[in-house]
């Protein structure tokens, strides 16, 4: 592949970057990256994905544009209310980066469709709203083996981690199984400051780049927490689990299971 | 380095500025092999500063001539991969 001399211009500020160069650049167009929701964290992660000019973004979501996503999901506007998500995800980025192929996929993930869906791309971002989708994209990426940038956002809060299937822990080396609904927010109290998805999001985006492009460290044995409030970022450890029921030892998971949904959804 | 020394590779990057004339510069780069020698023909007088500057950064041996008034020729010599 050779770049375009309108890529040279679009990318300079990457190419003259050491750590990227014109041959990093091409991985980044060769790269197949894709997206779970389309939502707060989805929007962010797929608008820097697109304009690094990360070559294909598959983008999941079966939900539409409503009012009340405005407030952060800035890949989505005004003259969008009622279209689908993944379809306005796609105008959006393939109107900043012609380079860019975006692949909206309007389905609900399942046990069903999962592994055929991630199957053909690199890496999987999660930005989904609810624990029955996350617990689902884990194991299908730990059954699949693939790099898992993993974002979760609530209030003041978000945290963001980096699963590498066997090669680090994943999600349920830390939490075996989703919380039951009754202990999780309700709907009532399940606000997010508007600008925290921007943050949390920039960080997956960040990780997904340094993946393709096989530099610096990513957040792998590692949960990022970071605070709005107080402004602080921390990093707990968290070492791969021996019992982990699906990576671990002697795994009692061993094919997909969808949870029920029910859990208020505040991507 | 030697002025009589076998040039690989050429670009003629006269009439552009920073930092195209970098960005130019840094993918010929990055097209040699270890060993292999660039030439460089330029008139942005930054650019004959900065491009020695960051190339010796990355690890590169090289050498400017200024030619006349407004020219200038660098010649680079990739010594690691970057
Ligand atoms: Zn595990």
């Amino acid at each position: 592949m050779e770049l375009s001399e309108e890529q040279i211009h679009r990318y300079s500020r990457h190419i003259i970057l050491r750590e990227v160069g014109g041959k990093g650049q091409k991985k980044l167009l060769s790269a197949k990256v894709l997206i779970v929701g389309a939502g707060g964290l989805g929007c962010p992660v797929g608008y820097y994905l697109a304009a690094a000019g990360v070559g294909t973004l598959g983008i999941v979501d079966d939900d539409v544009v409503e009012l009340s996503n405005l407030q952060r999901q800035i890949a989505h506007n005004t003259q969008r209310l009622g279209m689908s998500k993944a379809e306005s995800a796609k105008q959006t980025f393939e109107a900043l980066n012609p380079d860019v192929q975006v692949l909206p996929i309007k389905t609900r993930l399942s046990k069903d469709n999962v592994l055929e869906l991630f199957r053909d791309y690199d890496i999987i971002v999660d930005g989904s709203d609810n624990f029955p989708t996350r617990y689902l994209v884990n194991d299908a990426c730990v059954f699949l083996r693939k790099p898992l940038v993993s974002g979760a956002i609530l209030r003041f809060e978000g945290q963001v981690s980096t699963i590498l299937p066997y090669d680090g822990h994943c999600y349920r080396c830390l939490f075996e199984s989703p919380p039951p609904p009754g202990l999780v927010p309700s709907c009532q109290e399940a606000g997010v400051l508007g600008v925290l998805p921007g943050v949390v999001g920039g960080l997956q985006a960040t990780e997904v780049l340094k993946l393709i492009l096989g530099q610096g460290q990513v957040l792998r044995n590692t949960l990022l927490i970071y605070n709005a409030l107080n402004v602080s970022f921390r990093k707990v450890r968290v070492p791969r689990n021996p019992q982990c029921p699906i990576c671990g030892e002697a795994p009692s998971i061993t094919e997909l299971m969808d949870y029920e949904q029910g859990y208020c959804q505040m991507g | 380095m030697s002025e009589a020394l076998k040039v690989d590779k050429e670009i003629d990057i006269r009439g552009l500025v920073c930092p195209y004339t970098f960005v130019k510069a840094k993918l010929a780069v990055e097209e040699l092999q270890v060993g292999q020698t660039l030439r460089v023909l330029l008139d942005w007088p930054e650019a004959a500063h900065n491009i020695p500057r960051s190339m010796a950064e990355h690890g590169q041996k090289l050498s400017v001539k200024q030619l006349d008034e407004k020219q200038w020729e660098i010649i680079i010599k990739k010594e690691v991969e970057d």
